[in-house]
This record gives structure tokens, C-alpha cells and sequence, in this order.
């Protein structure tokens, strides 16, 4: 138990030297810049302590639960060898964490009042929440594909940057013939759709997939989960407006 | 009281972020692996930690550092006193630009995602990548890019060609850089806009469009978040390019002091 209470307290440690860029910042533009006096001091100063307390927390059962887990899931499936069983457990976690995501929830909203504004689609609550859906649901399988995707890659050992580039091309082509309005959301989707979970998760099990093969390197071949993940939704959404 | 009612309210929405994942994790080992996951209590008390930790510092932030940053960021913007589409001179916003890069900077230096990216890099690479070296060349990058977006959202430039020049630029670079820190970057890319940066660069964005004569928040309040996302691609590759010169130069002294 001290164990734990000493761990938890370099933690905090930690996460104030995290934070304190932050804290700098707001600080100095507030007295230095604007010069007034800062708004509801008590409430940030409780705020600031449940930041610290929440990151070092975090950080503390990233390091011993959501690691130890992606690597012991990774080795279970390159132990039991079954590329169905692998490709359809990337795509599940995929799909499963992004549909849900706080983040695209509101990008898609916004995106069919874009739409809506346009003229492209009726401007009706119900045809603007339909389209927000499809939305939502286009994203979430393009981010499944995009992990199957990059899975294979990491057993096939392909080079990643040859893909990446060629997910670049196609972005940049599809933007010719998008809409002018959807381009920022479309953009700002590939950022938005990997969450504070998700990440660790996915680096997890790729450090771990390549780990565990044999003939894989994990720098070389680990990581490049997320960089499709980022890709796949900005290709999705130019294509589903063009589509819709 | 009404902070007791965050933390359950903010504690419910992690509990559904986390619940598909749990889900999918548990179908899997129950019906596909069959399993015994080694160390299982331990994995299951780490999860229980990264559940109030992450519940924790989103009431931290939502109470603390998001309205600040938003008031902030409205403050900033409103001060300027063009009041006609002609008037807007993208020079008498300095201030904003000097903000959105530090606060850009210092977001994503408290980004969790990305201390998980790094100390999985660190610990891959057998220490070759400094975990603080990582965080700070993102930093530098989306610090960069979310200033350099500022400028575009004052200027109204088309969003697309700033993003395409960034990606020649990147396959360039590409062309140059060391073939084990390439995956890494392209990650960090993703890895940067999360659960800080998002919220703050967002309200940032859509404050300085509503506040400029002449910008639609729809059309010009999106895009930073693109800007933060393609930059740290960039500075991650510069940043083993520079690293890989400086070794080189080092591992060149040595030998001739020898």
C-alpha cells in the first residue's frame, strides 16, 4: 500500500511539471497582456487540483493496466495465429470507439448544419440528424478499416510511409471536387476522432503485435495505427458529401 | 455541490467512452482467446484508475482552465477595432498569434494521449527517443501550426492550400528521414488533439471568426485543429533529422579526439 502512495506521489509530481506550461501561459497573459485581475480565483484553484490529482491517476493505470492488456491481447492473438479472429477484433475496436466519440458526436452535427446551410441537403432537424448519423456512421467504419488496415500492415511489414503518402494524394485529389464548406470539418475530423483511450490502446497493441512476431521491429513496424486512424475519416467525409 | 454533480456527470461520460471498449475487449477474451490474461487483478485496478483520473481532470478542466482559456481567447479578439471586411490588416493581431502558439504549446505538453505515445517510444526504441524530446518537438509543431491557422482564419485563405503544401512538405522530409522515427511521426500527428487541445484551439478558433468582420464561424472557425494535426508531423521528422546530425557530428569528434 505505501508502494502504491509513494507511486502516486511522484505521479503528482509529475503531473504538475505537466501542467505548469499551462498555468505559465494563462498566468502571463492575463496580468502581463490583458492586466486584469483573475476571474473566480477558489474555482480554478480547485479545478487545477483535479487536474493534477486526475493526470497523475491517469497516467498511474495507463502504465499498469491499459499497457499490460494491449500487450497481453496482442501476444494472445499471434499465440492462437488467426488472422480472422485479429482483423475482426481491430475492426470491432475501431468502429466501437468511434461511434461513440464525444468529439465526432458534435462534428457531425455541425457539419449537417453546414450541409444544411448550403442547400445541399433540406434544412429539417430530422433530415439534419439523419445526415448526422450516416455521418458519424461513415467515420466510425473508416477508422474500423483504417486499424484492420494498418494491423495487416504491421504482420505484412509494409512500408508505412509509401501508404501514408498515397492516403495524402488521395486527399488532396478529392479536395478538388469537395464542397468548399465541408473541407474544414473534414480536415479537423482526422484530429478529433482518436480519444484519451483510444490512443494508448491502439499503441499498445502495436508495439505488442510487433513485439511478439518475429522479424518485426516495434519502432518500425508498432507504430502507424493512429496515422491511419487520422487519415481514413478526412478521405470518408470528402467522399460521403461527393456521395450524399 | 454543484462541483460534486460535475465529477458524476463528467464521471458518466468517461464510463460511456470507456464502455465500448471494455465491451469489445471483453467479448473478444471471453469467446475468441479463451484465455487467462496474466496479472489480471492488476490490469483491472489500472483501468479503475484511468477511469477516475481521466473523470477527474475533465471536471478539472471544464471548471478551471476551458473557461479561462475561452474568456481569454473572446478578450483577445475583441479588443481589435476593425469593424469592416477592408479594415481587417492581418498585422494588428499579433497578440493572437502569440497566444495561440503558447497556449498550443503548453496544451500539448499536458496531453495524456501523447506522454502515453511517448513513454511507449522511449521504451520501444530502448531509450534512442527521449520521451521529453518527443513531447517537446510535437509541442514546437502544433505550437506553430495553430498560430500559423490563426493567421489564416484573419486573412480568410482557403484552408485546403495551406494543408497541401503541408503535405508536400511532409513527403519531402520523408524522402530524407531516418525510416524508424517515420511511423512515430505520422502517429504523432493524431496523438496531439485531444482531450486539452481540442476544446481550447477550438474556442479559440471560433472566437477570433465570429469576432472579424467578415468570417463565417462555419466556414472559417474549422480548420486549426487540421493546422495541429499536420504540424507536429513535421516537427517530429525535423526534430530526427537535426538529432541524427547532432550524433553523427558528436560520434565524428570523438573519433578524431581518439
Amino acid at each position: 500500500m505505501t508502494a502504491f502512495f509513494n507511486a502516486i506521489f511522484s505521479r503528482i509530481l509529475g503531473a504538475v511539471r505537466d501542467l505548469a506550461p499551462i498555468i505559465i501561459v494563462i498566468a502571463f497573459f492575463q496580468i502581463v497582456v490583458l492586466q486584469q485581475p483573475f476571474p473566480n480565483l477558489g474555482e480554478t484553484l480547485v479545478g487545477l487540483v483535479c487536474v493534477v490529482l486526475g493526470l497523475a491517476l491517469f497516467i498511474h493505470g495507463l502504465e499498469n493496466g491499459l499497457f499490460p492488456l494491449g500487450e497481453a491481447i496482442a501476444q494472445a492473438f499471434t499465440k492462437k495465429s488467426s488472422l480472422v479472429a485479429l482483423l475482426s477484433f481491430a475492426f470491432c475496436l475501431g468502429f466501437g470507439t468511434t461511434v461513440a466519440e464525444p468529439a465526432l458526436i458534435a462534428i457531425a452535427a455541425e457539419a449537417a448544419e453546414v450541409v444544411a446551410l448550403a442547400g445541399h441537403i433540406e434544412n429539417e432537424a430530422s433530415v439534419r440528424d439523419a445526415y448526422a448519423l450516416n455521418l458519424r456512421i461513415v467515420v466510425a467504419f473508416s477508422v474500423g478499416s483504417a486499424v484492420v488496415i494498418g494491423v495487416f500492415r504491421i504482420l505484412k511489414a509494409w512500408p508505412l510511409h509509401v501508404m501514408i503518402i498515397s492516403g495524402y494524394v488521395i486527399v488532396t485529389v478529392l479536395t478538388f471536387f469537395a464542397s468548399p464548406e465541408i473541407i474544414g470539418i473534414a480536415y479537423d475530423s482526422g484530429g478529433v476522432t482518436t480519444s484519451t483511450i483510444t490512443v494508448p490502446l491502439l499503441t499498445a497493441l502495436g508495439v505488442g503485435l510487433a513485439t511478439s512476431i518475429k522479424g518485426r521491429n516495434p519502432m518500425l513496424d508498432g507504430f502507424g495505427l493512429i496515422a491511419f486512424a487520422c487519415l481514413a475519416p478526412i478521405i470518408f467525409i470528402l467522399a460521403y458529401n461527393m456521395v450524399a | 455541490m454543484q462541483f460534486l454533480v460535475d465529477l458524476a456527470s463528467s464521471f458518466g461520460t468517461t464510463l460511456r467512452d470507456v464502455a465500448p471498449i471494455v465491451l469489445v475487449l471483453v467479448v473478444f477474451q471471453v469467446l475468441v482467446l479463451r484465455q487467462k490474461l496474466p496479472r489480471l487483478k492488476q490490469i483491472i485496478t489500472g483501468f479503475v484508475l484511468v477511469v477516475i483520473g481521466l473523470s477527474l481532470f475533465l471536471v478539472g478542466l471544464n471548471d478551471a482552465l476551458f473557461p479561462i482559456g475561452e474568456t481569454m481567447a473572446s478578450q483577445l479578439t475583441a479588443s481589435n477595432v476593425a469593424t469592416t471586411e477592408a479594415e481587417v490588416r492581418w498585422t494588428d493581431y499579433m497578440v493572437i498569434y502569440a497566444f495561440a502558439a503558447a497556449i498550443g504549446f503548453a496544451t500539448t505538453i499536458a496531453e495524456p494521449p501523447l506522454i502515453a505515445v511517448a513513454l511507449k517510444a522511449e521504451s520501444a526504441s530502448g531509450g534512442a527517443i527521449n520521451a521529453w524530446g518527443l513531447r517537446l518537438a510535437v509541442a514546437v509543431g502544433v505550437a506553430v501550426g495553430v498560430s500559423l491557422g490563426c493567421f489564416r482564419i484573419v486573412t480568410g485563405t482557403p484552408l485546403q492550400w495551406y494543408i497541401i503544401v503541408c503535405y508536400v512538405i511532409v513527403m519531402i522530409q520523408t524522402l530524407f528521414a531516418s525510416r524508424t522515427i517515420m511511423p512515430l511521426a505520422y502517429d504523432s500527428g493524431g496523438v496531439t488533439t485531444s482531450t486539452v487541445t481540442v476544446p481550447v484551439v477550438a474556442a479559440l478558433g471560433l472566437g477570433l471568426a465570429s469576432n472579424i468582420p467578415g468570417r463565417s464561424t462555419l466556414i472559417d472557425g474549422f480548420g486549426l485543429i487540421a493546422f495541429a494535426s499536420v504540424f507536429p508531423i513535421m516537427s517530429v521528422l525535423s526534430y530526427s533529422l537535426i538529432n541524427s546530425k547532432l550524433t553523427k557530428r558528436k560520434r565524428s569528434q570523438t573519433s578524431t579526439e581518439l
